[in-house]
Order: C-alpha cells, then sequence, then structure tokens
C-alpha cells in the first residue's frame, strides 16, 4: 500500500492583522492519495490558495504557518531542512500557478526556464536537458516544441505560456501536483484544453492532482474527491458524484443552485444573501450562520463538528447533525 | 529598427542644438558680452579697453541679427564652432580649449574610470548581498548605516579623509598627481577612496529597492516552487531583471567620467577636466565653461541612445523599430 | 522697504500659508491618517527638524534698533538673543577666557560655546544662523519650483500635441546638462545673490519632477473617473484642477522632502566654490578648511558647521523615507 501522496492535519496559516495574528487558514485537514484528482472549492478570500502555498512552505511573509503537519508522501514538510525542502520542490511536489502572464520570467528563454527545473533536480548535461525539454513541451501539447524552445515568455498566448508552466512543473516527475486556480486567467476554450491536458497527464502517469479552483464547473469535469472551503474551513467533503450530485452543506447546496446554467430561463437567479467575510470579521459559532437560510439556535454560538454521512462524505452542520443524530 | 536609430539620433541632435541654443541665450544674452569682458578685464575699465578684448575674442559682432549680412552673428559663429568642435580660446588666458581639453582628459579618466568600474561592482554587489538578507539584522544595519552615510556632504568626506588617511596616518599624498605607472595609485588612492564612500550610501538605497522588488514578483516564487535555492534566485533571476535601472544608473554617470569630479580633483590636485572647470569659474571664464558644459551634455545624449539600445540585449521584450 | 522688511513680511505670509494649508490638510481624513502615522514613525527626526526650522525663523524676523540705541544693521530675535558686543576680535577656542593668537582677555570671557571664528564671531550663533540659509535653500527654492514643475508637467501630460512636444524638448534639454555644471552656468550668468542662487537650484533640481508629473497625468487621464467627467461636460480645467492635482499631492509632497537634502548640499558644494550664499554652512566649512592646517589645529568652526549640516540632512533624510513609506499609494489604497 503505497505512501498517501498528501496528508494535512490540523493545518493553520496567519497574516498579522489588526488585532494580532489572524488565522486565516483554521486547523485544516485534508487526505490525497496517490493518483486521486482533489478539487479543493471556494469563493475568493476563504484561504485555499494559502492552503497551496503552505504545502510547499511558499506562504509569503508576513505570513506564517503556526501549526499543523504536512505530509507530502509520508515526509514532513514542515521540519525539513531548506536544503531538503528545496530538494522537494519540484520532485516530490509541483506547483503551477494562476497567472501565468507574470509567472514565467521574462528575460530568460522559455526553454531555459524547463531545462533549469530539470537540473535542479538531475545530473544531466545541458544538451540532455534540452532534448527532455522538448519531450515535455510535445506532451503538453505545444506544437513545433524545438522551436518554442528558444521563444520568450511575451511571444506566447497565455494558453501556451500555462502549458509551459505545467511542462516546468513535470520536469522532475513529481508525484504530486499542485495546481491553484490554472485556468481562471484563461479564456473558456483554452480552459477546456488544460483541464483535458492535466487529465490526460494525470490518467498516463499515476500522479496525483490537488486542484485549487472556485468553478465548479471544472470540478465536475476533472475531481474524483471534493472538499468545500469557506472562511478558512472545510465545511463539507466527499466523492465529486456525493457533493456535486447531493451536497448536504447548505453553503454547498448554495453554492450549486447559484450557477447560472442550472436555472431555468428567465428565473431569478438565485444567490447566497450577504458577502464572504473577511479573516478578522469571522463570525462566532459556524462561521457561515449569518448567511445560512437554515441557521438555528446553536449554529451563532457553537461550532459544528464533523458528521459523517456514508460513502466518505461528511458536513459540518448543525442542521445536518441534528438530523442525522434523530 | 534602423529606423528607431536614425529617429533617437535626430531627436538627439536636435536636443544638442537646443542645449547650444540655450548656452547662448545663458551667456550672452543674460550676461552679455558687455558683462563678460568687465569680468575679464576689470570692472572699472574705460569702454575702450572693454571694445579691444571684445574684438579679440569675437564678441563684438550682432549677436542675434546681423542686417547687411546675416550669418555674420554670434549666434550663427557659436553655432558653426561648437558643432565643428571648433572651441577657440579662454576668455580668461587665452589658451586654446582644445588643447587643454586633451591635456586635462587623461588624468580625468584615470581616476574617474576605476571610481566609475569600483562604485559600480560595490553598488551592485553590496545591495544584491543585503537583499539576500532581506528583513534580517544584517539589511537593516546596513540600511541605517546607507542613510548616514548618504547624509554627509561630499565635502566632508573629503576633508576627513585627507586629513586621516594622508596627515594623520601618512599612507597616501594628501593632494598632486603622478602619471608614472609606478606612484599613480597612490595618488589615485585617496579621491577614489573618497568617491566611493560619497556614493556608496545612496547607490545602496537604491538598487537594494530595485531588487527587493524584483524578488517579490511571480516568477521568483515560480523558480522557488521549482527548487531554486535563494542564492541562485539572486543571482540568476533578480540580477538579470534589474539591469534595466541599473543601466539607466549606469549611463547616467557617463558625462562624468570625462566632465571629472569637480570637488575630487580640484582638492586633490589632480590636473583633470574637472580641476579646469573649477579654474574657470574662479577666472569668470565663460568660454571654457561653455565647452564643458555642451561636452558634457554630448556625452549624456550620445549615451542615453546607447542605453536604450543596450535594452533590448537586456531585456527581450524590448523591441524597437 | 528696506530689504529686512521684506524678508519679515515674506516669513510672516509663509507661516501663514503653512497653517492654513495644515489647517486644511486636518480635514483630510487620508492626510490626517498619514501624518499621525509619521508621527508615530519618527518623532525624533521630526523633533529635530522642527528644531531647526524654528531656528531658521528666529533668524528671519529682524529689525534696527532705534537711532542711536546701538547697531544700525537690522539684527534677527536669535541675534538678540545673544549680547550686543558678543563679537570678539579673532579666533578663540570653545569656552577659553582668551584669545587662541596673542592671549588677549575676551570680552565675554568662557560664554563662547564653540569658540569664535576668524572674525570673532561666535561659532555657535553662526552654526543656528545656518539653519536659515538651509531652509531657504531647501524650503523656498522648491516652494517657487513645485509650481512650475506641475504647471508644466501637467499641461503636457493632459493636452498633449504640440504643449506636450515643446514641454518634453525643454525638459529634455535641461536634463542633458550635467547638474552641477548647470548650476555653476546659471548662477555665473545670473550673478551671485542668494536669489538667483535658488532661481538656478530650482531650475535644476526641479526638471525630474516635471517629467514626473507629466507621467502620472498620463495615466491620470485615462483614468475611468476623468473620462466620465470629460464625458459629463466638465471643464478641463476644473478636471485639472479637481481630480489631476490633488492625485499628484502625495507625490509632491515625497519630492519635496527627497530633494530637500540634495538642494542644501548642492548649495554647500556651491558655496565651496564661492558660489554660494552667506551665511551658509557650506560658506563656513570653506572657511574653516585651511585651519585645519595650522598648528595647533583650530577645528571647531569645521565642526559646529559639519555637525549642524549632518544633523539636518540625517533628520530629513529619515523623515523622507517615512513619508515615502506612509504615502506610497499602495498603502494609502490599503488604509483607505
Amino acid at each position: 500500500m503505497s505512501e498517501r501522496a498528501l496528508e494535512v492535519e490540523g493545518l493553520v496559516v496567519t497574516f498579522p492583522g489588526e488585532t494580532g495574528r489572524t488565522p486565516v487558514v483554521d486547523h485544516l485537514d485534508l487526505v490525497l492519495d496517490a493518483g486521486e484528482t482533489l478539487a479543493l472549492v471556494g469563493e475568493s478570500g476563504c484561504g485555499k490558495s494559502m492552503t497551496a502555498l503552505s504545502l510547499l512552505r511558499l506562504v509569503p511573509k508576513p505570513g506564517r504557518i503556526e501549526e499543523g503537519r504536512i505530509r507530502i508522501e509520508g515526509q514532513d514538510v514542515l521540519s525539513l531542512p531548506i536544503a531538503d525542502l528545496r530538494s522537494l520542490r519540484g520532485r516530490r511536489a509541483a506547483m503551477i500557478f494562476q497567472e501565468p502572464m507574470t509567472s514565467l520570467n521574462p528575460v530568460h528563454t522559455v526553454g531555459a526556464q524547463v531545462v533549469e527545473a530539470i537540473r535542479l533536480h538531475e545530473r544531466v548535461s545541458a544538451g540532455e536537458a534540452r532534448r527532455r525539454a522538448g519531450e515535455l513541451f510535445a506532451r503538453v501539447g505545444i506544437p513545433d516544441p524545438g522551436a518554442r524552445l528558444d521563444a520568450y515568455p511575451h511571444q506566447l498566448s497565455g494558453g501556451m505560456k500555462q502549458r509551459v508552466m505545467i511542462a516546468i512543473a513535470l520536469a522532475a516527475k513529481p508525484r504530486l501536483l499542485i495546481a491553484d486556480e490554472p485556468t481562471t486567467a484563461l479564456d473558456v476554450t483554452i480552459q477546456a484544453q488544460i483541464l483535458d491536458l492535466l487529465r490526460d497527464l494525470r490518467r498516463d502517469s499515476g500522479m496525483a492532482l490537488l486542484l485549487i479552483t472556485h468553478d465548479l464547473g471544472i470540478v465536475n469535469e476533472v475531481a474524483d474527491r471534493v472538499a468545500v472551503m469557506y472562511a478558512g474551513q472545510l465545511v463539507e467533503q466527499g466523492s465529486r458524484e456525493a457533493v456535486l450530485g447531493k451536497p448536504r452543506h447548505p453553503y454547498t447546496q448554495g453554492l450549486l443552485r447559484s450557477i447560472p446554467a442550472r436555472a431555468a430561463r428567465g428565473a431569478r437567479l438565485t444567490e447566497i444573501r450577504g458577502s464572504v467575510p473577511s479573516a478578522s470579521a469571522w463570525p462566532t459559532g459556524c462561521r457561515f450562520h449569518p448567511r445560512c437560510p437554515i441557521a438555528f439556535e446553536p449554529c451563532p454560538r457553537i461550532d459544528p463538528g464533523w458528521t459523517e454521512l456514508g460513502g466518505g462524505q461528511r458536513a459540518r452542520c448543525h442542521a445536518i447533525a441534528r438530523e442525522f443524530s434523530a | 529598427m534602423l529606423a528607431y536609430l536614425v529617429r533617437r539620433i535626430a531627436w538627439g541632435f536636435a536636443t544638442v542644438l537646443g542645449v547650444l541654443l540655450f548656452l547662448f541665450l545663458l551667456f550672452f544674452m543674460l550676461a552679455t558680452p558687455d558683462d563678460i569682458a568687465r569680468r575679464a578685464v576689470g570692472e572699472k575699465a574705460p569702454q575702450t579697453v572693454l571694445d579691444q578684448w571684445k574684438a579679440n575674442h569675437g564678441y563684438d559682432k550682432p549677436r542675434m541679427w546681423n542686417p547687411e549680412s546675416p550669418a555674420d552673428t554670434m549666434l550663427f559663429d557659436h553655432f558653426r564652432r561648437m558643432l565643428t568642435f571648433d572651441f577657440g580660446r579662454s576668455d580668461a588666458d587665452d589658451t586654446p580649449i582644445s588643447q587643454r581639453l586633451r591635456d586635462g582628459s587623461g588624468p580625468s579618466l584615470a581616476f574617474t574610470v576605476p571610481l566609475f568600474v569600483l562604485g559600480l561592482a560595490l553598488g551592485v554587489g553590496l545591495s544584491l548581498f543585503v537583499a539576500f538578507f532581506r528583513d534580517t539584522y544584517i539589511d537593516r544595519a546596513t540600511t541605517v548605516i546607507a542613510v548616514l552615510m548618504m547624509s554627509v556632504s561630499t565635502l566632508l568626506y573629503i576633508i576627513g579623509v585627507q586629513f586621516l588617511l594622508g596627515k594623520l596616518l601618512r599612507w597616501f599624498p594628501i593632494s598632486g598627481f603622478d602619471p608614472s605607472p609606478e606612484v599613480i595609485l597612490r595618488f589615485l588612492a585617496l579621491p577614489v577612496i573618497v568617491g566611493l564612500l560619497a556614493g556608496v550610501g545612496s547607490d545602496l538605497r537604491f538598487y537594494r529597492t530595485v531588487f527587493i522588488e524584483e524578488t517579490s514578483r511571480d516568477y521568483v516564487r515560480t523558480a522557488r516552487a521549482k527548487g531554486c535555492g535563494e542564492g541562485r534566485i539572486m543571482t540568476h533571476h533578480v540580477l538579470r531583471n534589474s539591469l534595466i535601472p541599473i543601466l539607466t544608473g549606469v549611463v547616467m554617470a557617463i558625462p562624468f567620467l570625462f566632465t571629472g569630479s569637480l570637488l575630487l580633483e580640484s582638492f586633490f590636485g589632480i590636473p583633470g577636466l574637472g580641476a579646469m572647470t573649477v579654474d574657470a569659474i574662479n577666472a569668470n571664464d565663460f568660454s571654457t565653461l561653455r565647452v564643458m558644459v555642451y561636452i558634457g551634455s554630448l556625452l549624456f545624449i550620445v549615451g542615453q541612445i546607447a542605453t536604450d539600445f543596450s535594452y533590448t540585449l537586456a531585456d527581450p521584450r524590448v523591441r524597437l523599430g | 522697504m528696506e530689504s529686512h522688511v521684506w524678508v519679515n513680511c515674506a516669513v510672516a505670509l509663509l507661516v501663514l500659508a503653512a497653517l492654513a494649508a495644515a489647517w486644511r490638510l486636518r480635514r483630510n481624513v487620508l492626510w490626517r491618517e498619514a501624518g499621525r502615522e509619521l508621527w508615530r514613525r519618527r518623532p525624533f527626526a521630526l523633533a529635530i527638524v522642527g528644531l531647526y526650522t524654528l531656528f531658521a525663523l528666529l533668524d528671519s524676523v529682524s529689525w534696527v534698533d532705534a537711532a542711536g540705541a546701538g547697531v544700525r544693521e537690522p539684527r534677527s530675535l536669535l541675534v538678540r538673543a545673544f549680547p550686543a558686543d558678543f563679537q570678539e576680535a579673532s579666533y578663540s577656542a570653545p569656552l577659553a577666557d582668551v584669545e587662541f593668537y596673542g592671549g588677549e582677555p575676551l570680552t565675554h570671557p568662557g560664554a563662547h560655546w564653540l569658540g569664535t571664528d576668524i572674525l570673532g564671531r561666535d561659532v555657535f550663533l553662526q552654526a543656528l544662523r545656518g539653519a536659515r540659509v538651509a531652509l531657504l535653500v531647501g524650503g523656498l527654492t522648491s516652494l517657487i519650483a513645485i509650481p512650475l514643475a506641475l504647471l508644466f508637467g501637467v499641461a503636457a501630460g493632459y493636452r498633449g500635441g504640440w504643449v506636450d512636444d515643446v514641454v518634453v524638448f525643454v525638459i529634455s534639454i535641461l536634463f542633458a546638462m550635467p547638474g552641477l555644471l548647470l548650476l555653476i552656468a546659471l548662477i555665473m550668468a545670473l550673478g551671485r545673490g542668494p536669489v538667483q542662487v535658488c532661481v538656478a537650484l530650482g531650475v535644476t533640481g526641479w526638471v525630474s519632477f516635471a517629467r514626473l508629473a507629466r507621467g502620472e497625468t498620463l495615466k491620470l487621464r485615462e483614468l475611468d473617473y476623468v473620462q466620465a467627467a470629460r464625458a459629463l461636460g466638465v471643464s478641463e480645467l476644473r478636471i485639472v484642477l479637481r481630480h489631476v492635482v490633488p492625485n499628484l499631492m502625495h507625490l509632491v509632497v515625497i519630492t519635496f522632502v527627497l530633494t530637500f537634502s540634495g538642494l542644501v548640499l548642492s548649495e554647500a558644494v556651491l558655496s565651496w566654490l564661492g558660489l554660494g550664499i552667506d551665511g551658509s554652512w557650506g560658506q563656513m566649512i570653506d572657511q574653516a578648511r585651511d585651519e585645519l592646517s595650522r598648528d595647533p589645529i583650530i577645528w571647531w568652526n569645521l565642526t559646529a558647521a559639519s555637525a549642524a549640516l549632518f544633523g539636518l540632512i540625517l533628520a530629513v533624510n529619515l523623515v523622507g523615507d517615512a513619508v515615502r513609506d506612509v504615502l506610497d499609494p499602495r498603502t494609502l489604497r490599503e488604509r483607505a
């Protein structure tokens, strides 16, 4: 039985705020098996990007990982010395980011940047690395890969740049790929292509994929399991069929109902009333309670725990807990 | 690319003409030839002596417009001579200015070029080092020291270093210049040291800001995610991307290579172009001063055009034409 | 009217204008917050700048004693704080009782904290008086030059077309000439008085700000609310005054503080070349230079001027950094 690709326990990430350090990720637990795709879903500001960054200890200052344990293929990330961390980054786990425009170094050729990713982890000659870079380019679907190696980022379209980013991420053959909103900045047609690419790559290599997104449509296309995040916490987890087909948490239900495609033509679009609270002003008790249509007595006071719903699905909600214990 | 080159040079030439016009207005309209003559000959000199002096120096023609022959004006002369590098004679002591330029260039370059190279290496190197250690006590201490050093006037550095290293410790001669290879370094040491001290504070702060801004960019985050070490990030990513602001700073310094440093040369007795300018000031020698400003401007404009082209080498996003 | 009366009036006007500006700004939340933040970060440096300003103001208000009462030149408040016959015959060491050369007893033995200079003037007083020149150079120059730089820069950026071409051309010309040389050329042509020095400094020091103002105006002109105002038919002048200029104010303040020290240091160099303003620290340093080579050394003149100069420049640099951080548009936006 192989090690889990990713295990996160009690992760707390804080930023300095008006009243001392404020958590933006609050005791988060996550699990990802080898070869699985887990989608981490939530709106902007819920802490999902910080979660992703903390997996490779890339949380920008003044943010800090206060507590928790992160294990990638059994290796404890948070206690690694810098040299080992550098070796883990790219080789065990790799990351691609939301903005392909600014995520590539503008003064180096894209080929050189892939070569760098290869040679940071393997002792190969420059020629061999270049050859491998060409192969990677072909694999991620870049046409005329040999010539493209010498292109500069500004000469490529957004979709091409993201493919380059994926090539860089795959260069050292990682077992875990963390994709932070990889298609948000791209056109819709390109989005579909990139998603197909990710799906194929995963299938061919058996790599685990943690996909951070706010787009439920993407989740449906690619994910095996889904975790829904709100205000620094997970509120629902489960298989894709379960969470998207039979959502239990009021927030998940609200998200799904508000997808315009699902609404009848001409009918009023459903929305979740209110807006996402900022990290310094999280409500007490269940953080969703001010916006929840079924909030009742314990919700403003007590933070709900997990209720297991069977089949691997769980949700944090007093109403569900009451329903399942009755 | 060629079209751009031509356009840039045309603009540069137009600017040079503008500079010459400005100098003419400043030195011949604002300060009239009579004023200049008076300062050269003496305040109380009779008009005939002034007129004679003016005739000798070609200042007796009509300034801008001569109804008899339109080209025979001081304006025309000024432009013609400056553009053909025919600099004439000094207002003060009648020596040919071109000759003095030639004589003075050597000593000036001997001292400004090492100063420039060392200053750049020191400035960039130290800043890279400090940016690597940003937000640590090394960074904070260096910033404090940089501000302190920037707040000291160059005059004080000169006096201090001359006194300390020259008079008290007697490591180097206080002033003087001897171009023979064995001893030249001893004479250049003090002015170069002072030049470095005076410049390192502001260089450090400028480059540090540039480097630190680059380190917060997205592509640096990607490099880290790839497994790049911080050291490699500074040298391979940050430095490479900072070349444009560095180049711009370098170009601004080029005119100084030739005009020399007025203070340093005259304090340390280096017979270069800077010292020549100081003499011109003291002697109210407008003609030499005009030439110095002109040369400095010319060098700057040429340097600017050169830098624009160097940008293409430094940053592939810059495509001229 | 005599010149010292003009100066008194000008100083009074300046103080009133500064108070009025401060009052106006206090009502704006952003500026009030910025001010408070600035005081929180650098109280000590601000206090020092305030101290220098106080001395400068004290030395700027002067009047002549009534006829027959004594000295007939106008003397400032600062000078009047010291005894009327405070000037000795020549050098004396700090806190000395006798002259440095010759040992003649002093008129005010032990009263000269930093000794006296070659003309017997009290060095401490001279150092204090230098504050006025420094603030004149740094402050007044900017006060004259900022409006001009704003005028040209904003006009060029906003109007575009030939106005822009002309302004850019003029700026390029001025910028192409090496700063110090241009300064020297201007002063030699204009004459060596304090007004001319300030004008020359103004011209050379503010060229880069005009360019900056132009660049920012170009950006501001394309902003949505400016376009909206134009679409609504608001007059161009009103747009400029109400939308463009206020958004440049933070840059004005930052540039003012940052160039202040550069101007004062430039004046010191000019003084050394004989082109500066009388009574400045630069002039004191220049005069003191050959005193160092005497034996025994006369060091107090140089030390006093250097310390005074360093103190102000350092304080202004520290304040300048803090101002830049506080008024950084990014932090301004976050705080709003």
